[in-house]
């Protein structure tokens, strides 16, 4: 099974991106895409494009591994674009394609330069104050990375679901892969609750 | 070696239209529905202290209740499940960090985007320090032989080598008893070996079924299951033998 991941895997580095705690660069991401959507024009979406370059150039991503993991993106942009050029024109086709291609190549260096053990341990921290109301931070923080890991995962199982309904010579209807794919996505999820009970994760005192 | 006891331990599942309330009782419908539900392993009773003890028999006999019942994953419905003086019912947390637990399919064990993060999410309950976390966890990639892929994407690795990985993420925390279902299952035979030997060469307390009968009868002990009942039980190149006379004569 060879998954898309959709966004980059952490890569170890010593960049001061590497450096920073994960709080300032999820906040960061906040920040800057919040100001890449709400500023108008096609302009500010390319002064959002180059500044998230540079972050990528910043934390040593290779260009080429951004791109490869970010194609299934590129191509949603490419859509996306012609579409906005046909129905709004060419200066809101531009202002969307930038837009996304800064918001992906943002959120790429944020992954890119943070482990997902950190990410959790961060999460674990911010909700930490929520145990007094009954939350147990360590079992919402790892539903929430797994919940986020587990997209690749699911790609994964429909390309595969699909390969098996051509297999069999099941045309395209959306009833032969979809009800298939819908049960090995709920038998993937048990199996998983398996293997992480089996590893005692989410045991932890509360 | 740690020691496991099953007393009268056994499990049956509701089948369609009955509630498990309905399922509680001590079984006996002949492991083929009723109105109790469906026995899938009838109350069993062991004391598991050897090494090695290999669990054998046919797909759908029980075998894979009977090791998720070690570790918690299955509570009895009759019966209890004692390890090393735990009762599963009564902690089954404690149980879990004694026994880890191995899959046939690594693929649904592994949840982490790179190998390293695997292991140390593993790490997480034993070590709280992100720094000391990410060295433990190298070590262990290296000590199975995974040093290389440490940051390597898991959906990138072979069938083996995910195996490998898998097992370095449940024997990080260095549980006392490791339960392994089916773990070659899915492996070619160089990889068969491999995994194989070095389960063998663990230190800790063994629980293996398979269906690798030469792996089964290198175990110091060997349980034959059939039918949700454990038929066979003692030194493993005798029940092995017993196995295959079973399957001989039902051919």
């Amino acid at each position: 099974m060879n998954a898309p991941t959709l966004l980059p895997l952490h890569q170890p580095g010593d960049s001061p991106l590497h450096r920073l705690p994960v709080g300032a660069k999820v906040g960061g991401l906040v920040v800057f895409s919040l100001a890449v959507v709400l500023t108008s024009g096609a302009l500010a979406a390319g002064a959002g494009v180059l500044v998230a370059a540079g972050l990528a150039a910043l934390a040593g991503l290779r260009p080429g591994l951004v791109l490869r993991t970010l194609r299934p993106v590129l191509l949603t942009v490419v859509v996306v674009g012609l579409l906005q050029w046909l129905f709004e024109g060419p200066a809101a086709a531009a202002e969307t394609a930038l837009e996304l291609l800064a918001l992906a190549l943002a959120a790429s260096v944020v992954t890119a330069t943070t482990a997902v053990n950190d990410m959790l341990d961060a999460l674990v921290r911010w909700l930490g104050p929520f145990r007094r109301v009954g939350v147990r931070p360590d079992r919402v923080a790892l539903a929430f990375t797994l919940a986020l890991q587990s997209l690749p995962g699911t790609l994964a199982l429909a390309l595969e679901t699909r390969d098996a309904a051509r297999a069999r010579g099941l045309g395209r209807h959306p009833r032969a892969y979809l009800t298939p794919f819908v049960v090995r996505v709920v038998a993937r999820a048990h199996e998983q609750g398996d293997a992480l009970a089996a590893r005692g994760l989410g045991d932890e005192s509360p | 070696m740690a020691q496991i006891e099953l007393h009268a331990a056994g499990v049956t599942v509701p089948v369609q239209g009955t509630s498990p309330s309905e399922c509680s009782g001590p079984g006996g419908s002949g492991g083929d529905g009723g109105d109790t539900g469906r026995v899938v392993l009838h109350p069993t009773t062991l004391t598991l202290t050897e090494h090695r003890v290999a669990v054998v028999g046919a797909n759908g006999s029980g075998k894979s209740t009977l090791a998720r019942l070690l570790n918690g994953l299955v509570t009895p419905t009759t019966g209890r499940v004692v390890v090393d003086g735990t009762d599963v019912a009564d902690d089954a947390a404690a149980v879990r960090r004694r026994v880890g637990f191995c899959f046939t399919d690594p693929s649904a064990q592994l949840v982490m985007p790179t190998c390293v993060e695997d292991v140390e999410l593993s790490l997480r309950r034993t070590e709280r320090d992100p720094r000391a976390r990410r060295e433990q966890a190298l070590d262990v990639l290296r000590r199975f032989g995974l040093g290389r892929h440490a940051h390597d994407s898991v959906h990138t690795l072979s069938g083996g080598q995910r195996q490998l990985l898998a097992l370095a993420g449940v024997l990080a925390t260095e549980p006392s008893v490791l339960v392994a279902d089916e773990p070659t299952t899915l492996l070619d035979l160089a990889n068969t070996r491999r995994v194989g030997e070095l389960l063998l060469g663990l230190p800790q307390q063994l629980v293996l079924l398979t269906h690798d009968l030469d792996l089964a009868r290198r175990c110091d002990r060997a349980l034959v299951v059939a039918d949700g009942r454990v038929v066979a039980d003692g030194p493993a190149e005798q029940s092995v033998a017993s196995y295959v006379a079973a399957v001989d004569a039902q051919a």
